[in-house]
């Protein structure tokens, strides 16, 4: 069931800064790359590629799905409470999203401290080339974001956002968007380089 | 943007959002589990990554109410990733 506030037409720009949705857009097309050069070597080296895809752990991929689509819930939830002017509210939920981010890097971290322990890198071949890259670009913005949110979370607690203060939401929903892309874009990096062959 | 601050979709809605993204995602590992393969799989796998991402882009980053550029833009990509990746796996197995 929608709030009345979404009876509002669909003329409206996203929400957050512009600036952001610009970078967001850039960020997209840079990871589309990315799956493309993947997707399209693979169609090259697809016995070497279906082969080193069975070395992967499917279900700390499946897991860190679910860790960063946990924090974008939390994530979304946050902004909610913000907007009822709930900023307490809104603080627990950023806990959570920065506890469920927090999990995501231990166990990529247990995975690449796994991958480098059995003498994995990027030279081994071509997968692990790819592999390596792409999760560790995508790490790398997780790492970013999880910056991110904790400035909104000791933002929120000092109860800089909310509907009648002059900052309004703006710098809230600026980096919630960017922390939902970077789970968009694990939602096709998982599938594609962990499950599909 | 202040005319923005009333985009995010209601409690029910979000809460519905994760709990099937967590579905979805469950689905795709046990395909994955399942050691599956084959352009009937793929095609599945990549409409669960689409419906995941469509949920994401609509509930989440609140793109729902917004103008229909933003929403074709975001979508469009989720989209273009999903053509690009089935025309190299089309090519792989031809």
């Amino acid at each position: 069931m929608d709030t009345p506030a979404h009876t509002s037409p669909h003329n409206t720009a996203p929400p957050g800064d512009l600036a952001v949705w610009i970078f967001i857009l850039a960020e997209l097309l840079a990871f589309g790359v990315f799956f493309a050069a993947y997707a399209f070597t693979r169609a090259r080296h697809v016995a070497l590629f279906d082969a080193m895809q069975q070395t992967l752990d499917r279900h700390t991929g499946a897991l860190n799905t679910l860790l960063l689509i946990g924090g974008s819930w939390c994530v979304a939830r946050a902004v909610e409470a913000v907007e009822r002017d709930r900023s307490p509210t809104g603080f627990r939920w950023l806990l959570g999203a920065l506890a469920c981010g927090a999990g995501f890097v231990l166990v990529k971290g247990s995975e690449y401290l796994a991958a480098f322990s059995a003498g994995i890198n990027l030279s081994t071949n071509t997968f692990y080339m790819f592999y390596l890259s792409l999760t560790f670009f995508h790490f790398m913005h997780v790492l970013l974001g999880l910056v991110v949110l904790a400035i909104l979370a000791w933002q929120t607690r000092a109860g800089v956002y909310g509907p009648t203060r002059s900052h309004g939401l703006n710098g809230l929903e600026s980096g919630a968007a960017y922390w939902h892309m970077v789970d968009l874009v694990w939602i096709v990096l998982f599938p594609l380089v962990y499950v599909m062959h | 943007m202040s005319a923005n601050t009333k985009l995010t979709p209601a409690i029910p809605r979000l809460n519905r959002s994760a709990v099937l993204l967590a579905l979805a995602t469950l689905i795709t590992l046990g395909v994955g589990e399942q050691g599956l393969g084959g352009r009937a799989i793929m095609a599945l796998l990549l409409g669960l990554a689409l419906f995941k991402g469509r949920l994401i882009v609509l509930d989440f980053m609140g793109l729902r109410r917004t103008a229909p550029l933003w929403r074709r833009l975001v979508l469009g990509w989720l989209v273009l990733q999903a053509l690009v990746i089935a025309l190299a796996y089309r090519i792989s197995s031809s």
